[in-house]
């Protein structure tokens, strides 16, 4: 075997290392979660509230806390992402400099860590300019906030995908600027757009550093009623489980786990099933 | 194209009214009144170590009073007496007495308040079941967990104690036991030696010790009771002779110097709330109940009355 060939098949050889070292991990880690978690995993978990006595706790104020960060958070990023992003592909003027500032800007928001954006939503939404309190909608905008770049990305490069033949084609036949994005671009964008928010979602559903601040509680014995509702989230909860003495908290605490990740991959699958259903080919 | 249009349209805004039909799903039950008479938003924050009381405080008067909205968060009983003091929560747990600082800061915001003992804490020193301690003193409690301390055995403390090398477990930083503990055995809050390991999740301090022939640490003591099979109990000499951690020794504070009260603090605006005044009664009259769910050790008559007295006099009439 020559030196060029046993390069290739070394190179190969590591790469598929790589891949079945991260797999490997994974699998470890959901084996684990799962056969420490399965004995309490039960519909009895999302019809009860969190308690001091594990044999009646449950989770249902800190399910329903996070669908409705979920869905007001999703409420938000969605058309302030696409549009931002529509915004920089299809008028900006890149010889401007504020137009290469925003976008220099954004990429690295995308990197701060989520503490920076709690105490943003603490400053700005819970007091001072906005004083929300602490309620759902400060928690949403707050993790909307720290989201919002990646969506604004996935969606710039959904957009620029799109190829400049149908944009040249449709203005060409009469059609305004707006009717061209409207008409032309979003709609073949979809699927792009779609991957970047649930994208967006899966990370925001796990954060748990940014609610302490914006000061979602621990205990919380109701559903929200609404965006002006205290509320808490399945990641606070598991938090506070995993930190309690007894150890039939640690297995709530596992059921947790494996709860949060049943619904991050149900919005995965919803993703997946999006892109399948709108994708193009030109 | 005005099919995909249409159908993109569609698809975004049914999406976003899904999202929002199933938020609005869970929130039904919420506002449920009837049952017991208080209604309207509690907001408690503070300690962690007072957390579980209030908890369980929390859950025993929701089920009393089901239109009643108690959120319990533990930000610290510091960062608890800064919301509090601000107005924004209306009862705030505290692991140890309000500060002078704090005391002001509530002051400029004008916030009368009263101060209820709802508990009793104490620091567990355990070792490692295989190394065999009786009792310590504090003094040699200060010898080994004192700033620049290179104690290494417990020999060192006494020679007829064993020569196991020790491992040490503390919790970290921004635990309230850590305060407690470094202010009432080395003389100064935060004064400790550095080379030990530091938990802020205290099952891994039991774990630690538990782990290792020469584990020695310190935390709160219901971890110890959960614990007991895997752990050794150290006494501690405060000056007036070996007295070991239990429920009468914390109770009665002769378990010195390391039992101590727990509090909640009301402020006179938040009283003025039926809700609030209703469960602090509720806290006040199942004390024993709610002390015991939470696995930690109750008020003697004499402090509840305290209390009691403290509740009312902060009381409109």
């Amino acid at each position: 075997m020559s030196a060029r060939r046993a390069r290739e098949v070394g190179f190969h050889g590591v790469l598929l290392g790589c891949l079945s070292l991260s797999v490997l991990l994974l699998g470890l880690l959901l084996y684990d979660v799962v056969s420490d978690g399965a004995s309490r995993l039960s519909v009895d978990l999302l019809n009860r509230f969190p308690s001091f006595d594990p044999q009646r706790a449950g989770l249902e104020s800190a399910f329903w806390g996070t669908v409705w960060l979920m869905g007001t958070c999703a409420a938000f990023i969605v058309p302030v992402g696409v549009a931002t992003a529509v915004y920089l592909e299809e008028y900006a003027d890149r010889e401007r400099w504020w137009n290469r500032l925003i976008e220099v800007n954004v990429q690295n928001l995308a990197a701060v860590p989520s503490i920076v954006y709690g105490i943003l939503g603490l400053a700005f939404l819970v007091r001072g300019p906005l004083s929300l309190g602490r309620v759902v909608l400060a928690g949403a905008l707050t993790l909307g906030l720290l989201v919002l770049p990646v969506v604004i990305i996935a969606a710039r490069e959904a957009i620029r995908a799109v190829p400049s033949s149908i944009r040249e084609g449709s203005l060409a036949l009469g059609a305004t600027q707006w009717q061209t994005i409207w008409r032309q671009v979003l709609p073949a964008a979809v699927p792009g757009i779609a991957t970047g928010v649930i994208l967006a979602l899966s990370r925001a559903i796990g954060e748990t550093a940014p609610l302490i601040l914006v000061g979602a509680a621990t205990f919380v014995a109701f559903n929200p009623s609404g965006l002006d509702s205290g509320f808490t989230a399945l990641p606070l909860q598991i938090f506070n489980w995993i930190s309690q003495p007894q150890p039939e908290f640690k297995v709530l605490a596992a059921a947790g786990i494996i709860v949060l990740l049943m619904l991050l991959l149900t919005m995965n699958a919803a993703a997946i099933w999006l892109r399948n259903r709108y994708e193009r080919k030109w | 194209m005005t099919k995909i249009e249409k159908t993109t349209t569609a698809l975004i805004v049914s999406g976003i009214l899904a999202l929002g039909a199933t938020a609005c799903g869970g929130g039904d039950e919420g506002d449920a009144g009837g049952g017991g008479g208080a209604s309207g938003t509690i907001a408690v924050d503070g300690s962690s170590t007072v957390f579980p009381f209030a908890q369980a405080a929390a859950e025993g008067f929701g089920q009393e009073n089901p239109g009643a909205r108690v959120t319990v968060g533990e930000s610290g009983t510091g960062g608890g007496f800064e919301k509090f003091c601000a107005g924004e929560t209306d009862v705030s747990n505290a692991s140890r007495p309000i500060k002078e600082e704090e005391i002001a800061a509530c002051r400029k915001a004008a916030t009368r308040y009263a101060e209820l003992q709802v508990a009793n804490d104490g620091i567990a020193v355990v070792t490692n079941p295989g190394l065999k301690v009786d009792c310590l003193t504090t003094a040699q409690l200060k010898e080994l967990w004192n700033t620049g301390s290179d104690v290494k055995t417990l020999r060192e403390l006494d020679p007829k104690l064993p020569d196991t090398e020790l491992s040490l477990f503390g919790p970290g930083t921004d635990s309230g036991t850590f305060d407690f503990f470094t202010e009432e055995i080395n003389g100064e809050e935060g004064a400790t030696r550095k080379d030990y390991q530091p938990s802020e999740d205290d099952n891994v301090l039991v774990q630690g010790v538990a782990g290792d022939g020469g584990g020695l640490g310190y935390f709160g003591f219901s971890y110890y009771e959960q614990n007991q099979d895997k752990l050794n109990l150290v006494g501690v000499d405060g000056g007036g002779g070996c007295v070991k951690p239990s429920k009468a020794t914390i109770q009665d504070n002769s378990y010195k110097p390391l039992s101590r009260p727990l509090f909640m603090y009301v402020s006179d605006k938040a009283l003025v709330k039926p809700q609030v005044k209703a469960f602090l009664d509720f806290v006040i009259a199942n004390q024993a109940t709610v002390a015991e769910n939470a696995q930690i050790v109750a008020l003697t008559p004499a402090q509840l009355e305290r209390s009691r007295q403290a509740l009312s006099r902060l009381a409109p009439a």
